[in-house]
This record gives structure tokens, sequence and C-alpha cells, in this order.
């Protein structure tokens, strides 16, 4: 197909309908409405199924209840959306049903802006609604890899039975850029052995969170740690930029990544031997490649949008062997190229400890900025 | 004893759409009189096999263990939000939900007046016992003025934790609700006229002719801290004066149906 020009939001929406989605309930919250948009169009003049709910609570339940149906269904929304969500997100994990969530990061907490931010790195990565439980989440750099995921998604999501979560910011959801969509396929509800849909036939079917009995309950966390370790095991992505002479390797997620790139493509240019690893799949992480890296490289530098959440995953990748720097710009501000290559070209000549403190390092410099 | 078994002689027996596990309900309370008409309707109307279920939090969070019908257990009040995504999904089953007065009236207002506005085409089963009975008897946005309960133990001051919902009135505003009715399930005469309006509920549903509800007054002998006999009378005395039985709103497409 050919590349034409889109707007993230777009075409993360359009990418979702063409690999079969079936169902999409939503709330408006900026910097997403453009999904809600699109599907509200869409998804009726193709006889599939739209709902604007009255709150992401709604939104997030109807989500649930299509999810048991065995249909492709996806919400999206932002932080303080999210947050909302986490209830329901909660109950799907703990029913075992697949799901899709575009979660379009914005500056918090509280009701913060409408900024780009990664500040909600830890409540999804980390589980969010309350019990033993992890989402894959996706961390797309790109408006073509946030679509060439959407389907990768919604396999994970099936294969795992599980919350799959496109985790991008409100950059990648609202700039354009030209992209290649995937091609229309046509619509199939699979078979699958849990959904409820009528028990014809058949015996019939309960699908529930709720073990009263806490050695079910125990049974039940196994069988999703079970899972998890599985993902964790095979679904491992990451993009790595200029690592095979690396001395030092800058590491970012998503928008702060592609942005790292810029500055390590200058910083080659003047000849700093750095290289950048950008993971995809931030949950499950990829330790077992950073304990690796962390052999060949001499130091990490980590740079986020937010105050080091995922700097604590390298840092328990590394465990200690080598320093890590860390910067990080924080409540809705984009770093610029520049900023990261100056930190670059600081780390290059540093003389670092292991033992250091990258968060209190790290704040002293903002003051310098913050002034 | 023997000519007793002979089905000709069969008076009563447990609706084929009821599993065999026995409820976990105390003994007198009104929610296994619910979940039996309920039983009754779906197997009348041959609705077994086309039937998915929305399970409340509250003492019917096991509902799914009675009924021989595919079943999902909600989170507390979401049920209509649960429900609407299923019946998109599966726009010719039948989808039903079934709630108490704390899921359904408090933490659950939003749902359930959303999905009334959009003419969302499900039928909810509302148990209306005055209480929060799961957890211990609090108070409910249904608990009566000057009513005692675990957490208004001088009674329901309406000065200070406000006034009774009477949710088939508040939803029967709305221009989505197709059909929206009160019964009492506190005697036998009123337990067939609440059986009459479940069945109605589900034909409008059959129908497509929008958002379905049967809100029952229920007892809770137990959280009432009266025996079952007592209660019922208890309800006709208190509840019925306050939560007036009725047709709250039978749209026109709906009494055109004479269903
Ligand atoms: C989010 C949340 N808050 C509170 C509870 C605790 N809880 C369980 S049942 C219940 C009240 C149920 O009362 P009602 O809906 O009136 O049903 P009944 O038990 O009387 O049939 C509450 C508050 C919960 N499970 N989830
Ligand atoms: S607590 Fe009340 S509502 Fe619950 S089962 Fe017992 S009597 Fe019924």
């Amino acid at each position: 197909m050919a590349r034409e020009l889109w707007e993230g939001n777009q075409a993360i929406a359009e990418a979702a309908i063409r690999v079969g989605l079936e169902a999409y309930f939503g709330y408006p919250i900026t910097p997403q409405n453009e999904i809600l948009e699109w599907m509200s169009k869409r998804l009726p003049e193709l006889g599939r199924a739209f709902v604007q709910a009255e709150a992401e609570l709604g939104a997030i339940n109807m989500v649930y209840g299509a999810a048991c149906t065995g249909a492709r269904v996806m919400t999206s929304s932002s932080s303080p959306g999210i947050s909302l969500m986490m209830e329901g997100l909660s109950y799907i994990a703990g029913t075992e049903v697949p799901m899709v969530l575009v979660n379009v990061m914005r500056g918090g907490p509280g009701l913060g802006n409408i900024a780009p931010s990664q500040a909600d790195y830890n409540q999804i990565c980390k589980g969010g609604g309350h019990g033993d439980y992890h989402p894959i989440v996706l961390a797309p750099a790109s408006i073509q890899e946030a679509v060439d995921l959407m389907p990768v998604a919604f396999d994970l999501a099936e294969k795992y039975l599980n919350i799959c979560c496109i985790l991008i910011d409100g950059s990648i959801g609202q700039m354009m850029e030209p992209v290649e969509l995937p091609e229309m396929r046509p619509v199939v509800r699979k078979d699958y052995p849990w959904a409820v849909n009528g028990a014809k036939g058949r015996p019939r079917r309960i699908l529930t969170s709720i073990y009263l009995d806490p050695p079910e309950e125990e049974k039940t966390n196994l069988r999703l740690l079970k899972r998890w370790r599985e993902a964790q095991e095979k679904e491992i992505r990451y993009k790595e930029y200029f690592i095979e002479d690396a001395e030092f390797v800058v590491i970012g997620f998503g928008t702060a990544g592609r942005v790292a790139l810029s500055a390590v493509r200058a910083a080659r240019a003047q000849g700093i031997k750095v290289g950048l690893f950008r993971p995809i799949t931030v949950a499950p992480f990829p330790y077992k490649r950073l304990a690796e890296l962390a052999r060949q490289a001499s130091a990490f530098l980590v740079v986020e949008m937010n105050a080091g959440q995922m700097l604590e995953d390298v840092r328990l990748a590394v465990n200690g062997s080598i320093p890590i720097e860390f910067y990080g710009r924080l409540g809705g501000v984009v770093p610029f190229p520049d900023e990261i290559l100056s930190e670059i070209q600081r780390v290059a000549k540093a003389k670092l400890r292991a033992d250091s403190d990258p968060i209190a390092d790290w704040m002293k410099r903002m003051e310098m900025i913050a002034r | 004893m023997a000519t007793l078994m002979v089905p000709e002689n069969l008076v009563y027996e447990r609706p084929h759409s009821f599993t065999d596990a026995p409820t976990h309900y105390c003994p007198g309370c009104t929610h296994g009189v619910a979940h039996r008409l309920i039983a009754e309707v779906l197997e009348e109307m041959n609705l077994t096999e086309r039937t998915i279920g929305v399970a409340p939090v509250g003492c019917a969070v096991f509902a799914y263990n009675y009924f021989d019908t595919d079943f999902v257990e909600a989170a507390h009040g979401r049920a209509p939000a649960m429900a609407t995504g299923i019946k998109r999904c599966l726009p010719d089953h039948i989808v039903f939900t079934y709630q108490g007065d704390g899921d359904l009236a408090s933490i659950g207002m939003g749902e359930i007046v959303h999905a009334a506005a959009r003419g969302e085409n499900i039928t909810v089963i509302f148990i209306n016992n005055a209480n929060y009975g799961m957890t211990g008897g609090q108070m409910a946005p249904t608990t009566l003025p000057g009513m005692k309960t675990t957490s208004s133990p001088d009674g329901r001051d309406v000065e200070t934790q406000g006034y009774p919902i009477r949710m088939a009135e508040m939803l029967a505003t709305l221009d989505g609700a197709g059909y929206v009715v009160r019964r009492s399930l506190h005697d036998p005469a009123n337990i067939r006229k609440a059986k009459k309006a479940i069945r109605t509920a589900f034909e409008v549903q059959e129908r497509k002719l929008g958002f379905s509800m049967v809100e029952l007054l229920s007892t809770c002998p137990s959280n009432w801290n009266l025996t079952p006999v007592e209660s019922l009378k208890w309800l006709e005395e208190h509840m019925l004066p306050f939560y007036p039985l009725g047709d709250y709103k039978v749209a026109p497409a709906v009494a055109a149906a004479k269903i």
C-alpha cells in the first residue's frame, strides 16, 4: 500500500479497524480525541460497534463486556482517563480476557496539561489497578511503528489473554507523518473456548474475576504469572542503533527515544562512540539484553519525559555493574535533541561512578535549567 | 408416594433454566423468588441458550451459579456498561443485568442512567431491599427516611443523609427507556404480577424496543432483623407507601406491541 500523510491518532484508529477491530468504547480526552472521533465515523459505517460512554469508567466496562464475547475490542484514553479505567483493567486482567488499550500520555499528576509526557510509565507497566497482574505494554516511537504494532497488540492480547497497551504520548498522537497502513482484513470472530455467546449445544460458560477461596485465587494468580513469564521469555522487542562499537549507550522509549536518536546521530557525527537502545516492549522489559549491553558499554544514559521511571528498570537490569546517568524533562516538556546531545557530550568526558545517584545529579543540573 | 411422581401430578418443578446448585441466600430472602421468576420467564420464552446474564456485586454476586445460561460477573455498579459491551457485540442475544440498590442506585448510578438514556436494548432486574445486604446492612440510597441501618444507627436523617431515590420514576423520564415498572415480591398475587412484568421486559428486549427495567421491592430479613414473615409485612407497610407500584414508562411502541 502507498504511503500517505496521516495524523497519529487517526492512523492508529484506522489500523485497528483494518486488522479486525469489532468494537470501540471511549470517552473524549485530549490528546486522543481523534481516535474516538475516527471510530465514531468509521465503525458505524462498517456495521461495527461504537459507543461514546458516559465516562471512562463506563467505557472500560463496556470493553470488558465486549471482550467477554470474544470480539476484538479496544479503547483509548489519556492520563486522567486511564486512571479512571484502572478498576476495569484490573477486572479484565483477573477475568483473563483480551483487549487493547491505546494510552496517550499527557502531563500530570492531576489534571496536568495536554502536552506530551511519559509520566504514566509506572502506572501502566506495573499494573495500575489492584491485584497481581501485568499488562503487556508496547511503546512505539513513530506513527508507522504504532500502526505496525496494532495487529501485534491484538495478537499478544489474544495469545496471553491479557491487556495489551500501546503506550504513546500526545506528540505521536497528534503529529502527521507519511505512513503505510495495513490492508483491510475481514472481521473474524474467533471461536474461543471461553467466550460467552449463548450456551447453545454446549455447557454454559461463566466469566468472572471472583475466587472467594484463596487457594483458587492463588491458582489464578499463578496462571497469570505463568503467562506473564512466557511473554517475558518470548515477546521482548527493542531497537538498537549504532550499538556495535558503542562505548556507552543512551536508553529511551517512545518520543524520548526518538529525540535521543537525533542526538546520537549528531554525536556520532562528532566522533563520539555512542549507541541508542530503544525498548519497544517496556513491559515485559528487556532486562536480559540490557544486562548484556552493560558488559559491553562503560555507561548508560537514560532519557525520559518523566522523573526516572524506566530508569528503575534499567538499574535493575544493570545491577550496579556500570554507571547510569539520567536526563529527564517533566510535566509535558519534551527535550530538544540539543539538550540530549550536551548530556551525551558530558557523559563522554565525565568520570562516572557506578555508585552515584543519577537522580540527585540530574536534579542539580535541572535546577540550572529551571532557573 | 409413587403416584405423586407421575408428571400429570406435578405442580411444582425447578425451572430448567436453573442449575441444580442450592442458593446461598439467607432463608426467606426474596432474592431467591426473583431468581425463580427470571428462570421461569427464560424457559417459557425459550431464551436459555441465547441469554447472557450480568451478575452484580452484592448478595447476588453468585447469581451465575444458579442460571443455566452464560454469565459474567461485573464490577460493583458497572453491570449496565458491561451488558452494553456484550449486547453491542451480540445484538441478537438476550442480555440482562441483575442488580441490588447499592449497586444500581449508588455506585452504578452513572452506568444505569446512561444505559437507559441510550435506549440500550438490555433488561435490568433491580432488587430494591432498602439496604446494602452483602456488606452487612448499611444505608443504601433507597433506605427509607428514619430507617435504622448499620450506618444510620439512629435512623436515616434526611437532613444529613439525604433522601431516598426512586429509580423507576427517575429512569422513566428518559426517552431511551422502553419499559420501566415497579413490582413487589411480598405476596403471591404481587409475585405473579412481578413475573408478568419480567416477561414483558424480556419481550421488549426481544423486539428491540429499548431499555427495560423491572424494579422489585424485596426483603432482607437478616439485616432488617426481622423474621421472613415479618419482613414481608414490613415491606408492605413501609416500602409500598414510599415506593408505589406501577408502570412508570410504557413507551408507545411497547404499548402498541401489546405484549
Ligand atoms: C468498588 C467497590 N466498593 C465497595 C464494594 C463492597 N460492596 C460489596 S457488595 C456492596 C453493597 C451491595 O448492596 P446492594 O447493591 O444493595 O445489594 P444487596 O447485597 O442488598 O443485594 C458493597 C458496598 C465493592 N465490592 N466494590
Ligand atoms: S443479606 Fe439480606 S439480601 Fe442478602 S441474602 Fe441475606 S437476606 Fe437476602
